[in-house]
């Protein structure tokens, strides 16, 4: 079977980035297939996590070149620090969406308007579209009964579901998942990896997925990436990388996480 | 008993001292949202016309603004009803102060809230109108209930531009009677009974807004 390489969804070429004398990434280059899931894997500061806040256009870069979906992130003569007008950066993260650490849910608003406010906020859904989709989310992520309740009310797991639920109703084509179970206690960890597991068998959707669950990352992603020092030092198939890694660093950085 | 007799005078003076202080703090906390969130959210010229407004207010007598509104500004032809110089003079000063208390609570709204409301593609409006104020009003309250009170007494400054409030009243019956302890004893009372019913509502206002579950931490104060 020889299919062709379908055009690359995301693409870093070049990109540097630099946190004052700080170099985060350093001449990046990256390329993620439309409905790929892509685990980045590394030592802390290497840079994986700065990946998706640039993604998600929560931090510019300085030099290089980043497309998503053919589209420049920096638009030609654009000012200020994303060289690019708000409105450009709106049309991007339309097409993006991010599950963060420590979930960043609304906490004046009940679970089921978390996840319908930006559907009709920013998409211009009617309510009761928007709620009918968040049902079916909240119901996906095992939460239906929990809709009336507030974020303070949740456990971890069950909040960092809800704001699963809420990344989805947005329909991004790529989701981000910034170290999604760092902040959850062992026994809650299980739930959240079940959800975003299932969510890599939607064929459409694009991941990238920051984590340091190693076991997980094996079963879920069609690559695997390692970092080290703003770049990816070796990336290939989770068997390739977790049996048989061949980077020095590689075998340094599994050998002190797996143990 | 002579003190039973100042009580009408001082309560129509009470009624002015009430309407003088509601009205600016109504007027003021339009003025605090303004400039606190232009500081916060307005370009630069936006934000250095407001940080200039506090300041100017925050920096200068209450005592002297009223002065200077009452007999500096009519020279050069501007002029209004004593009242309405009291209120917009008293506005103008708490709001200033309230700026202070708006700009803070909205800088205190934690980077991952923005930051979520980014990824999921808020407008900057939306943005501040849906995630930032809702949770900053929370905090502001404790502040803003403070601030209230305050006004209350710092309104007493207005019987200096010829105002009746209740301490213009005081004195006149003072002068009159020469009863210092009788009518400055009641005038306190009366306005500690005022602003214990602004405490009261402030502390309704403040536990209406933390009611369900949204924000379960314990009420500040």
């Amino acid at each position: 079977m020889t299919e062709k390489a379908p055009a690359p969804l995301i693409q870093f070429a070049g990109v540097t980035k630099r946190f004052g004398a700080l170099t985060v990434l350093d001449d990046f280059n990256f390329e993620v297939a439309p409905g790929e899931k892509v685990t980045l894997i590394g030592p802390s500061g290497s840079g994986k996590s700065t990946v998706l806040r640039i993604l998600m256009t929560l931090e510019p870069f300085q030099e290089g070149r980043l497309t998503l979906a053919g589209m420049d992130y920096q638009e030609p003569g654009g000012t200020g620090p994303f060289k690019a007008s708000e409105r450009h950066l709106r049309e991007i993260r339309s097409h993006v969406g991010m599950v963060f650490q420590s979930f960043n849910l609304f906490p004046h608003m009940s679970v089921m308007r978390n996840v319908a406010e930006a559907p009709v906020r920013v998409l211009g859904l009617s309510r009761d579209e928007a709620q009918a989709r968040a049902v079916d989310l909240l119901a996906m992520v095992g939460l239906a009964d929990k809709k009336d309740h507030f974020p303070s009310q949740l456990s971890g797991g069950q909040q960092q579901r809800v704001a699963i639920a809420r990344a989805l109703a947005m329909r991004p084509r790529v989701l981000l998942f910034d170290e999604p179970t760092s902040a959850l206690d062992p026994q809650l960890v299980g739930e959240v990896l079940a959800v975003i597991g299932d969510l890599a068998h939607e064929h459409d959707l694009t991941m990238l997925l920051v984590t340091h669950e190693m076991r997980f990352a094996r079963e879920v992603s069609d690559r695997v990436c390692f970092f080290d020092k703003g770049r990816i030092c070796e990336q290939g198939s989770p068997e390739a990388i977790f049996t048989a890694p061949s980077h020095p660093r590689t075998c340094e950085f599994l050998a002190s996480v797996l143990r | 008993m002579p003190w039973v007799s100042y009580l009408p005078a001082l309560a129509q003076g009470a009624l002015v001292t009430a309407w003088i202080t509601l009205a600016a703090i109504a007027i003021g906390a339009v003025l605090a949202f303004v400039a606190g969130i232009a500081r916060v959210e307005g370009g630069r010229a936006v934000s250095t016309l407001a940080l200039c407004y506090t300041e100017l207010f925050r920096g200068t007598s209450l005592l002297v603004q009223l002065f200077w509104f009452y007999y500096a500004l009519p020279l050069v032809g501007i002029s209004f009803e004593p009242v309405a110089t009291g209120i917009l003079v008293l506005a103008l000063h708490v709001g200033a102060y309230g700026s202070e208390i708006v700009r803070g609570a909205l800088t205190s709204v934690s980077v991952q809230q923005l930051e979520a409301a980014r990824a999921l593609n808020f407008g900057r409006m939306h943005t501040l109108i849906h995630v930032t104020l809702p949770q900053a009003i929370i905090e502001m309250l404790p502040a803003f209930g403070n601030l209230a009170i305050e006004t209350l007494k710092l309104s007493s400054l207005v019987s200096l531009i010829s105002i009746a409030d209740l301490t213009f009243r005081a004195q006149s019956i003072r002068n009159l009677t020469l009863d210092s302890a009788g009518v400055y004893s009641l005038t306190l009372v009366g306005y500690f009974a005022m602003s214990l019913v602004l405490m009261l509502v402030m502390r309704l206002i403040e536990r209406w807004a933390r009611r369900g579950a949204a924000f379960p931490r314990a009420a500040h104060s």
